[in-house]
Parts: structure tokens; C-alpha cells; sequence
């Protein structure tokens, strides 16, 4: 176990190291930047002393080296486009946002992907389960900036329920976060609902849930003591990608609904070509992606003590 | 996984069927039973027709403009309305039809190009080349797929290097990140395959790996492969639309999916169709593939179905 946690832990480094090498030589691979001479030329003597100043003038690899030891100490350099903060000011300012609404929506996705999943599988082959069903193959199929679209379409421009946009933190009402949650809730959401669904059913039809009734437990106690519990452990390998990915802020809905988190602003960066930005962002992603993966593998050792990692 | 073709005999439709089963047919039979699959299917064949016949069936071309029809709702000369610099809506939304599905089969062919050959070595050699290989995989997987498309593509644009309206980067930069599942699956058949008697039989009288890859392995993991692939294609769709909605996939006067649906939104309070429809386009497109592929992998995969 420790020997293969070491392994995995190498591993991992080893795939940041790559994306940063990566990112690193294709953003460099890019003429102009941001110090573009075109409108306003440089004296020559100005224009080394900025290069020198931010390093430019050293060979790749010696910048490489440079970026990299800031950055493991948190320096990961000044954004361009906002040249007053630093890039790790930005993430921290915009980050929260996106925390928010993304926890709010992992929230939101398992108590009613759950409860739709459980429903569906206890009341199987009836309307309920079509219905379910249906929403749930909606919920993955179709993208969320497709759904936050009619979304906006049906309740902010033809109900009027509720604000296009913002954000409650940031000077919005409350009722602004509605939108956006229930959009980004609703393809994690089906997939719970899927999956929830399809592995009660498998454990409903086990030995051991037949033992418990004819012991003469009740429905209440064999659906949430026994059933559930051993539903719920596949939920692991679905549920760990959406967390990172909830909470880096998907894109899409925060563009669409026009909400100042770290999506938004990758977009923005990506437009204004920002690279130290677009560099800690991907870094900061691909950790974040990583490190679920590994928990979620480890978690699953936990729940189902039949799972051994080797 | 899928070695029906290998015990077709043994089966008790063999018994009460005259005809001969293999793997082909027993798909297509249960294929059709797949009420939901077939209709996906029609539909299928029907955006296939219409992308194919684009020039002929849409009513105007797409890049033809006339300021003074500038965003009409949908009415009897434009069926569909009209867009803010007064194309009809309704050429752009089939010509769309187009775009999306080139963009979705060439990645998946792409993905295919790169996957197929990655997978097989990595299956086949092991050893150090597995390695390399499943670093390669795993560092595209450390960060959700279309992210990097985005980069890549931002890199290619600060460059200047855009051909055909920005299509064939998209296609490419999505095809050079998009083969990840293909090269895990065809590994994994590989890994499985390999260990069956046929094999080791074929290995026995000195059949070369070569061989044994292109004429005992790859057939048997065909049919998990072409449902990988077609479930591929929505996965391309979708992030062709979600670049080009964010700005960095196809370009004006071409038409896609998701740039329209991102021009429509400044416009959205009042001229509604014009966010409505492309919606609707990308969501029919979606289902139709995953419900055609959901049907083949049922079809094709008997053992998955309870």
C-alpha cells in the first residue's frame, strides 16, 4: 500500500512536470506578448531593461528553472492584465467565487441526484423511473451552455423570476446564484441519479438483501442500512472528477451568466493572452485534478475493504 | 469481453434460427429491437442527408447577408428568421449541420489515427514503451480535454496559423488530445485478449505479433472501438461548440453551432430565436449520437445488458 501510494505520488509529479513543460514552451513558442512593440516602440536600452527585469533575456531553460522554483514557493509571477497584482492575488480574489458556486452545486447534485436515483430504482419501471431517466440522459447528454441558455431563456426573459446575471458576492442579489447552480448541478446531478439507480437496482436484486427481509427488517431499514450503503460506494469514481472540475468553475456558465470567477477570467486571460495566468491556471487544474483521482482511488480502498491497491 | 464470434454455436438461438448467428447479425437483431437506437439512427441518417446535401436544400447560402432583413423573426420568407447581419437562419443552422458533424468524424478519425497504433504498442510491447505511453495518456487526462484544445488553439492564433476558418484547427487540436480513449480501450482489449487460447494458440505456431495484432486482436476488439468512436463523436461536437462559443473555433462567415448560440446571446432578450434553434440543434445531435451508440454497445456487447 505505502509502496504504491509512493508510486502513484511520483507519478503525479511526473505528469505536473510534463504539463509544465508543456504549457511553458508552447507559450513561448508565441510571437509578440506583452510588451508588443507595435503601437509604442522602445528605446533598445528600455525595451532589454524590461526583459531583464522580468528575465526574458535568459535562455528557455534557465526561465523555465526560474518559473518553476517561484512557483513551488507560491510566487507564480505578476498578471499582465491586471500588472498591480500578482497571480496568485488574482486566483485567491477570483477562486472563492467559483468555489462557491461549484460546492454549492456538488451539493445540489448529489442530495437531488440521490434522491431521484433511490426513487427511480425502488419504483422501477414506472412513470417515475421514465421520467427520471429522461432528465437524467438530458442532464449528460446535452452541454450546460446549451441548458443555461433555455434556462435563461424560460426564467430570467420570459418569467422574469430572475436576474441574467451576476453574482451575490459580488454586489448581485441572492437570487442570482439560482441559475447557475441548478445549471451546473444538473449533469453531475443525472449522472448520481444514473448511477445511483442503476446499482441499487443490482443490489437490491443480491442475497443479501433478500436475507435482510426474510430476517423481517423493515423497507426503511433494508433501503437505507442495507441497500444504500453498498449503492453508494461506485458514486466514489463518479462524483471525484466532478469536484475538481466544479470547483475550478465550468466555463461555460460562468461566461453565460456572467459571474467573476476563475473561468471567466481564464477566458479573458486566454483573449489577452495573460501566460502567467493561463500557466498557474492550467498548474493549478491539473494538481487539483490529480490529487482527486489519487484520494478518490484511496477512498475506494476504504469503503469496500474487498478493493486492495497494488 | 465481446467473444460471441468465437462460441457462436453453443448459443440456443442457433438451435431455433436455420440461419447461421455471428456476431454481425446478432447485433443487428438485437439492434433492431432497440426502438430508441433505431429512431436515433433515422434521425442520424437524416442530419448525415442533410449535411451531405447542404448546398442543395438550404435556401440561401450561408454567407449571404442582406442588411435590410437584419433580424427578422421566423416568417414565411425566412423561415427561421434572420440573424443580426440579416442571413437566413435557417441555410446557417443546416450548413451548421455540416461543420458539426465534419468536425465530429475527423476528430474521432484523428483520434483514431493516433489511439489505434498507441494502444497496440502499449498493449503489445509493454514494458518501458506502456510506460511512456500511459504518462503520455495520463498527463491529457490530468486536465479536462477541451481545456487544452483551447490552448493549443490560442497558441496556433497568436501565431497567425488558422486555415479554413479556424475548422481544421479545431479539428486537429481536438483530434491531438482526443485519443486518449481510444488508445486506453484498445490497450485494455489487448491486455485481455491476449491471454485467450487463440492467441496463445496463434503464438504457438509462430505467428508473428504483427500478425497475431492485425489479425486476431484487432477483430475481436472491433466492436468495443467502433461504440467508443461513435460515442466520440458527440464528445467532438460538443467541443467544437463549446470553443467556437467561447470564441476560439470557427470563424465568421462559417457557420457553427456554438458561435451562434454565443452571437445570439446580446441579442437574446428580444430576438430569441436565435439562441433557441442552435440550441436545439446541438441537443438534437447530441442525443441522436449517444442513443445510437448507447444502441450498439447494447447490441454489439450482449454481456453488459442484464
Amino acid at each position: 500500500m505505502v509502496r504504491y501510494l509512493i508510486g502513484r505520488v511520483i507519478g503525479l509529479i511526473i505528469v505536473l512536470f510534463i504539463v509544465s513543460i508543456i504549457a511553458f514552451l508552447m507559450m513561448h513558442s508565441v510571437p509578440g506578448g506583452p510588451f508588443d512593440e507595435e503601437k509604442n516602440p522602445l528605446p533598445p536600452a528600455a525595451k532589454a531593461n524590461i526583459l531583464k527585469k522580468y528575465g526574458l533575456d535568459k535562455p528557455l531553460y534557465e526561465q523555465y528553472y526560474l518559473y518553476m522554483s517561484n512557483a513551488i514557493h507560491g510566487d507564480f509571477g505578476t498578471s499582465f492584465q491586471s500588472p498591480t497584482e500578482t497571480v496568485t492575488d488574482l486566483i485567491a480574489r477570483t477562486w472563492p467565487v467559483s468555489i462557491q458556486l461549484g460546492l454549492m452545486a456538488i451539493v445540489l447534485a448529489f442530495v437531488t441526484g440521490l434522491t431521484a436515483g433511490i426513487v427511480a430504482a425502488i419504483k422501477q419501471n414506472t412513470w417515475i423511473d421514465y421520467v427520471v431517466t429522461f432528465i437524467s440522459t438530458l442532464g449528460i447528454t446535452v452541454p450546460n451552455f446549451v441548458i443555461a441558455l433555455w434556462l435563461l431563456l424560460i426564467f430570467s426573459i420570459q418569467l422574469n423570476w430572475v436576474p441574467t446575471g451576476g453574482w451575490p458576492t459580488e454586489g448581485g442579489e441572492w437570487t442570482t446564484a439560482i441559475l447557475p447552480v441548478i445549471t451546473l448541478a444538473l449533469g453531475p446531478s443525472a449522472l448520481v441519479a444514473r448511477y445511483t439507480r442503476s446499482s441499487m437496482v443490482e443490489v437490491i436484486r443480491s442475497e443479501y438483501i433478500r436475507t435482510a427481509r426474510a430476517k423481517g427488517l423493515g423497507e426503511r431499514v433494508v433501503i437505507m442500512r442495507h441497500t444504500l450503503k453498498n449503492a453508494l460506494i461506485p458514486m466514489i469514481t463518479i462524483l471525484a472528477p466532478q469536484v475538481p472540475n466544479l470547483i475550478t468553475g465550468t466555463i461555460f456558465v460562468e461566461v453565460i451568466f456572467r459571474i467573476p470567477g476563475l473561468g471567466k477570467f481564464f477566458v479573458s486571460s486566454i483573449y489577452l493572452r495573460d501566460y502567467p495566468m493561463i500557466m498557474a491556471t492550467m498548474l493549478l487544474v491539473a494538481l487539483l485534478w490529480s490529487v482527486t483521482f489519487l484520494l478518490s482511488d484511496i477512498l475506494y480502498t476504504v469503503v469496500d475493504p474487498r478493493v486492495r491497491l497494488s | 469481453m465481446s467473444t460471441t464470434a468465437d462460441t457462436p454455436v453453443k448459443t440456443p438461438a442457433a438451435v431455433t434460427e436455420p440461419e447461421a448467428s455471428n456476431l454481425w447479425r446478432d447485433a443487428y437483431r438485437r439492434f433492431k429491437k432497440n426502438k430508441l437506437a433505431v429512431g436515433a439512427f433515422f434521425v442520424l441518417v437524416f442530419l448525415v442527408f442533410i449535411a451531405i446535401f447542404a448546398d442543395v436544400i438550404s435556401p440561401a447560402p450561408y454567407d449571404y447577408s442582406n442588411l435590410i432583413d437584419a433580424n427578422q423573426f421566423p416568417n414565411s420568407q425566412h423561415l427561421l428568421g434572420t440573424d443580426s447581419v440579416g442571413r437566413d437562419f435557417l441555410s446557417r443552422l443546416i450548413y451548421g449541420t455540416r461543420v458539426s458533424l465534419t468536425v465530429g468524424i475527423s476528430v474521432q478519425l484523428i483520434a483514431l489515427a493516433i489511439g489505434l497504433p498507441l494502444g497496440i504498442a502499449a498493449g503489445m510491447l509493454g514494458g518501458w514503451v506502456d510506460y511512456i505511453i500511459m504518462r503520455g495518456v495520463e498527463v491529457l487526462t490530468s486536465i479536462p480535454i477541451w481545456l487544452f484544445a483551447l490552448f493549443i488553439i490560442s497558441v496556433w492564433r497568436s501565431n497567425g496559423q488558422q486555415v479554413g476558418g479556424g475548422l481544421l484547427n479545431v479539428i486537429v487540436a481536438i483530434g491531438l488530445v482526443g485519443w486518449v480513449d481510444i488508445c486506453r480501450l484498445t490497450r485494455a482489449q489487448i491486455l485481455t485478449l491476449r491471454e485467450k487460447e487463440f492467441v496463445l494458440a496463434a503464438n504457438a505456431i509462430g505467428a508473428k505479433p504483427l500478425h497475431i495484432a492485425t489479425h486476431h486482436l484487432l477483430p475481436n476488439a472491433l466492436a468495443p472501438l467502433i461504440v467508443a468512436v461513435t460515442l466520440g463523436i458527440p464528445t467532438a461536437i460538443f467541443t467544437e461548440a463549446g470553443l467556437s462559443f467561447l470564441g476560439f473555433g470557427i470563424n465568421d462567415p462559417l457557420p457553427s453551432w456554438g458561435k451562434m448560440v454565443a452571437d445570439s446571446s446580446s441579442y437574446i432578450r428580444v430576438y430569441w430565436h436565435l439562441g433557441l434553434f442552435p440550441t436545439l440543434c446541438i441537443a438534437v445531435t447530441m442525443l441522436t449520437f449517444s442513443f445510437v451508440g448507447d444502441g450498439l454497445r447494447d447490441a454489439l456487447d450482449p454481456n453488459l445488458k442484464k
